[in-house]
């Protein structure tokens, strides 16, 4: 009873110890700064877009079309003279969003699987690893269009669409790294304690492998939002009017012989909001080899 | 293992695994109900026209009933006929598939010939300029949308600055003369057209640039970890204090190991190619696979949806599989 007195600091001192010595390394690396600094940038445009937004989303101005960019409207106007500044901040929260949603259920049906099927072994790890062969066998994006197809287009359908295709390569990745671990004393330990399976599977393993995970999730945020935007561009996913940057691409794509703003802001936005993503994921991964160096 | 058993088992392993993947796209094309009937005939039509297409195409039929035929017809070379076409499917992708590896292939050379240098050489001018140029210009290839960037450039290198033709394979003032290999340029070489060979070779730059930028970011990416990793060895430090020039230990002893890795993943990466294909032959008219398939997405044409994907599965594959055994030629301890 004498740790419980002492409190959850200090039961929990060496895992805060790593954590403040991540965060003075990502303090260190110029890389995660800029990472960190665009991603803030683009979570203030979902949050307060909406009311910092000069116009209206769909609100049509047929005597401005193709306005080219101007102090009035910084980013210009589209074919029905629709403010592009004001869509590209409405559509910065539905990427996000589709990101975060989409990553949270990879993250939790991959890692439950994964966790299971390292830890149990047997029939179960056999029946999933040739699954994920199979998955894993031909380009994600065929497949993806091949569902967004068959469940027809819309948000939510792109949002599943891409769970569906994405699953497995979280599962590989706990499983992996699921069998680093098990076979470690500590494990052992709990089993000769009588702890439960499900005990040992999220207090004793899944802890242990939350780094990778974690990185691979930061990383497939900007994934997933660029297989959103495709299947936006291919029509395969968000509907006109939906201000989705990779539909407002598509639709920019028919005036790319003058007028380049069109389709030319919402691909910056893409471009580096994953950039975002990509940069923070790799800063990770690289503390967190400091980390294992150590 | 001997080199033999082990094609032999991944040969076999494959099969499985397209099998797996027909087993997939069937079900996703038909458990789901998507009505390929009424979208081509619209909502108005009859219901007896629409019972007597279902019956001809076999739909009316149980889901495994239809599978089993596809599988038969399958294993006679017969990949159904297309809606959008009315063509055989198998008919269908030997037509396009050349456009479609024509591009994929100069895009992986692209990506091979920027990347390959640009990642050696960013890991020996560690922390340089150009190893910064190199690392973020790889980054943000992997956080582009290809689609954008080719828009971009046809905007500016065809609209603006003509420097470039726009879309398709060749102009339609030039005749590449008989189909020998499908591919343009190789026919163009064969006839000895030159002026043709010219305007197909014109025409791929900037597709082929788009498609391969992303894969040029990984693979330069992939050979500067690579390359730093063995310049760690102790093997390297050996032929330095044995007064090697620098020259000499890069080039004999540093890059044949450091291109290993590379190349194990020419495979997936030629995998992705074949995948951003998709998106690069939309905006460039490209009259590919990609273009074919995507039309096929949208007409809901699932026989040739499968038709498609079974394709660029096998090819996906058998790229693995090459690049695998390339693998276990250049590093002996992998025939484990």
């Amino acid at each position: 009873m004498t740790e419980t007195k002492k409190g959850w600091l200090y039961r929990h001192r060496y895992q805060l110890e790593d954590i403040r010595l991540m965060v003075r390394l990502l303090n260190e690396s110029l890389t995660a700064k800029i990472g960190i600094i665009l991603l803030s940038c683009f979570v203030f445009m979902a949050i307060f877009g909406p009311t910092l937004s000069p116009y209206k989303p769909l609100v049509q101005d047929l005597t401005n079309r193709f306005v080219p960019p101007s102090s009035e409207h910084p980013f210009g106007t589209d074919q029905l003279g629709r403010d592009i500044f004001s869509r590209v901040l409405y559509g910065s929260r539905i990427s996000l969003v589709m990101g975060i949603v989409v990553t949270s259920i990879l993250f939790v049906i991959g890692t439950t699987l994964g966790l299971t099927a390292g830890y149990f072994g047997g029939r179960v790890d056999e029946l999933l690893m040739r699954l994920t062969d199979m998955f894993l066998a031909f380009p994600s994006l065929i497949l993806a269009m091949a569902v967004a197809a068959a469940l027809g287009p819309g948000l939510f359908n792109t949002m599943v669409t891409i769970a569906f295709v994405a699953w497995p390569r979280y599962a590989r990745l706990a499983r992996a790294c699921c069998l680093q671990v098990k076979e470690e004393t500590y494990i052992e330990a709990a089993k000769a304690m009588g702890m439960s399976h499900g005990r040992i599977l999220f207090t004793q393993i899944l802890p242990m492998i939350l780094s990778p995970l974690i990185v691979q999730a930061t990383i497939n945020l900007g994934g997933v939002i660029l297989t959103a935007a495709g299947l936006g561009f291919l029509g395969l996913g968000a509907q006109p009017p939906e201000p989705e940057w990779g539909l407002m691409i598509s639709e920019g794509r028919r005036f790319i012989s003058n007028q380049w703003w069109v389709s030319g802001f919402p691909g910056i936005m893409i471009l580096l909001v994953v950039l975002g993503f990509n940069l923070i994921g790799d800063s990770l991964r690289d503390v967190m080899d400091v980390r294992m160096r150590r | 293992m001997n080199i033999g058993a082990y094609i032999v088992r991944r040969l076999a392993l494959m099969v499985l695994v397209l099998f797996g993947v027909l087993v997939i796209t069937f079900t996703v094309s038909h458990v789901i109900p998507a009505d390929p009937v009424g979208a081509i005939l619209g909502p108005q039509a009859p219901t007896h026209l629409i019972d007597k297409i279902n019956a001809e195409w076999g739909f009316d039929k149980p889901l495994y009933e239809q599978f089993l035929m596809y599988l038969r017809n399958l294993l006679r070379g017969n990949l159904g006929k297309s809606i959008q076409t009315n063509n055989a499917v198998l008919d269908d992708i030997m037509m396009r598939w050349p456009a479609t590896i024509e591009l994929s292939t100069t895009a992986l050379l692209f990506a091979l010939m920027l990347g390959i240098p640009a990642g050696i050489i960013s890991a020996i001018k560690r922390n340089s300029v150009l190893d910064h140029f190199v690392r973020v210009f790889s980054i943000s290839g992997l956080s582009m949308p290809v689609f954008w960037l080719g828009l971009m450039l046809l905007f500016l290198l065809y609209f603006q600055m003509g420097v470039l033709p726009g879309v398709g394979r060749l102009d339609t003032s030039i005749e590449i003369g008989r189909r020998i290999t499908g591919l343009y340029t190789v026919d163009a070489l064969l006839q000895g057209n030159r002026e043709a060979f010219i305007n197909t070779v014109r025409h791929l730059i900037m597709p082929a640039f788009v498609l391969g930028f992303s894969a040029t970011g990984s693979i330069a990416r992939i050979t500067r970890a690579s390359t730093l990793e063995v310049m760690q060895q102790e093997y390297v430090n050996t032929a330095k204090a044995k007064g090697l020039s620098e020259r000499l230990v890069v080039f004999r002893h540093i890059l044949r190991n450091a291109l290993i890795t590379p190349v194990t993943i020419i495979g997936l990466t030629y995998g992705g190619l074949l995948e951003g294909s998709i998106l690069t032959e939309t905006i460039f008219a490209w009259p590919g696979l990609g273009r074919y398939a995507t039309n096929a997405f949208m007409m809901l044409d699932f026989q040739a949806v499968m038709g498609v994907t079974l394709f660029i599965a096998v090819i996906y594959s058998v790229a693995n599989l090459l690049v695998d055994i390339l693998y276990a030629y250049l590093d002996p301890r992998v025939r484990i």
